[in-house]
């Protein structure tokens, strides 16, 4: 990083700049997002995300829906009635950049890697469209991109957040952070974001907020070895469509290659002991 | 307007996971490749113990039942022209990586045991070699798909994670015994007409079995898409196992054969089937646990 002393003061401007081997991601504070799309449009503008599936939802102000291979960022509103008003919980939600990723692990053409700043992208020229990373993912990121013509290359392939890998490798952060009005969205070294959000959150608490929360902020709530991209959270985890307690399948492989080999075992078996007393 | 919420939680009831996209030939990869895997087994164990009748039809099976089984799986891509990709990297933590490679290793030296036996000669010892390396890559290739849906986020696979390979190697014994029991003279396929009967047990077993694991996620064999093909596997396996023990005249053997090919058919469509709807189940964040 440029920035010798971790990100600049909360909030304000970002400026950083990663290098090749830092560990980088996104810190999105729901408190303060005042669900304006900001960065849903500049993700589509800088990665050139189609945008064929926005349609009317009767979901509050949210038509995107869910994350996909054609919304990168999806801005949730959980909208509930309150003293005869209107709450909302707004959030900004993206690929978590999981530090174990189911969906690397078990992409068979090497499609999905994992990138000098410890982020996970897919490759859309490698991607065969396998599907496999898409139930695998514990999140429900990943879709294909499907029925879009005008970029032919990148149809039937698996997309995601690739957390503008190019801007990162040209010094730049994200599109969507540098959208970002308020700094809802914040970019930087995770050790000082997470710092920074724990200051946040005691803020917080102090002001009353007893609901606020952080997720995915560190490993102990989760399987999924700490996130690229976390966040704080005004109520529980479901109501922002996010799993209490994400799980990454892909770490009991072993166990289940174990139950595969006694499966073939028990079968061997018996199909020998078939052939054996046919002998007679 | 107010939006509705859930009064459960979550969030407008979407689901947290998304769908598994994988197409009805995926199912009938997941029958052939154990029907072809464990058909060698059979094959290679019918060759130890002399009975060469019974070992030519589970070779002619295994090498028939493989033959669909890589444009099957290259059709349901979505890229199928980039299928070569697969082939690019060696990758064990990726089970469908390890089952690309277990079925090519498989494909050659079937293709080797099916040449001996059709041609004899020279061939006929290379095919006594690749009959081992067949049998031993069989068993691989009949239980790896069930890993491949175990190792995934779904909560009706992932948590029948230890039952899912001994359903499908149950599946694949008795759809392999099957077969062999149909292509055999019943004097020659009484292994075969043994281990359709074991096979069908061992399925039966570990499908009850992991029902019992899933506790509530197993409605998603009983209600939605996969209900009909799971009640259809369990109707056609014990149909079919019951009759096969009355298999020693060979009509009979035949009709329970094809009774229990297509139950082992229906039990990986009901698998494959159960995926999608316990995505769609997980609107509730909760549902999704290790």
């Amino acid at each position: 990083m440029a920035v010798s002393s971790g990100p600049p003061p909360y909030p304000g401007e970002v400026l950083v700049q990663p290098v090749a081997g830092d560990e980088v991601g996104f810190f999105t504070d729901s408190s303060i997002c005042i669900g304006c799309k900001a960065c849903e449009v500049a993700c589509k503008q800088w990665n050139n995300v189609p945008v064929d599936d926005i349609r009317y939802l009767n979901s509050s102000y949210d038509n995107t829906g869910e994350l996909s291979a054609n919304s990168w960022r999806h801005v949730s509103f959980f909208e509930q009635k309150r003293d005869g008003g209107v709450a909302w919980l707004m959030n900004s939600d993206v690929c978590k950049h999981c530090k174990h990723a189911a969906c690397l692990d078990v992409c068979p053409t090497g499609a999905i890697f994992r990138t000098e700043f410890d982020t996970v992208v897919v490759q859309a020229d490698v991607c065969n469209g396998c599907g496999y990373c898409i139930p695998a993912c514990p999140f429900g990121v990943l879709t294909r991109r499907e029925g879009v013509v005008d970029q032919p290359a990148e149809t039937h392939v698996a997309q995601k957040c690739t957390m503008c890998y190019d801007r990162l490798k040209g010094g730049d952060e994200p599109a969507c952070a540098q959208a970002c009005p308020t700094k809802s969205i914040q970019f930087g070294p995770l050790p000082a974001l997470r710092e920074r959000a724990q200051r946040r959150l005691d803020v917080l608490h102090q002001e009353g907020v007893d609901s606020a929360r952080l997720y995915l902020a560190d490993q102990s709530d989760n399987e999924i070895g700490g996130a690229g991209a976390f966040f704080l959270l005004l109520d529980e985890p479901a109501k922002y469509r996010y799993p209490e307690r994400p799980i990454t399948p892909t770490k009991r492989l072993g166990g289940m290659w174990l139950a595969a080999a006694a499966a073939a075992a028990v079968a061997l078996a018996g199909v020998g002991a078939a052939a054996a007393s046919g002998r007679r | 307007m107010t939006a509705q919420t859930t009064a459960e939680g979550g969030y407008y009831g979407r689901p947290v996971l998304k769908e598994p996209v994988w197409k009805p030939e995926v199912a009938v990869y997941f029958w052939l490749g154990g029907l072809a895997g464990i058909s060698a087994v059979l094959g290679f164990a019918a060759r130890l113990s002399g009975n060469d009748r019974l070992a030519r039809s589970a070779w002619f099976t295994a090498f028939a039942a493989l033959l669909p089984c890589p444009p099957l799986l290259i059709v349901d891509l979505g890229r199928p022209e980039r299928f070569y990709n697969m082939l690019r990297v060696l990758k064990p933590t990726s089970p469908m990586s390890m089952g690309t490679w277990v079925l090519t290793a498989f494909g050659g030296v079937t293709a080797a045991a099916a040449a001996g036996e059709l041609l004899g000669g020279i061939f006929a010892t290379l095919g006594r070699v690749a009959e081992g390396a067949a049998a031993l890559l069989g068993l691989p290739l009949a239980t790896y798909t069930a890993v491949l849906l175990a190792d995934t986020s779904v909560p009706v696979w992932h948590h029948a994670r230890h039952h899912l390979p001994f359903v499908f190697a149950g599946s694949a014994t008795a759809s392999a015994g099957a077969a062999g029991a149909i292509l055999t003279p019943s004097q020659h396929s009484r292994p075969a007409r043994l281990a359709a009967i074991f096979g069908a047990l061992l399925e039966l077993g570990a499908a009850f079995a992991m029902e019992r694991r899933l506790g509530p996620d197993a409605r998603h064999y009983h209600e939605g898409a996969a209900a009909r093909p799971a009640q259809a596997a369990r109707a056609l396996t014990g149909a079919g196992a019951a009759l096969m023990t009355l298999g020693g005249r060979r009509p009979v053997a035949m009709a329970a054969g094809v009774l229990l090919l297509a139950g082992s058919l229906a039990e990986r469509f009901a698998v494959l089937r159960a995926g999608p709807s316990s995505a769609r189940a997980t609107a509730d964040g909760g549902t999704v646990r290790g």
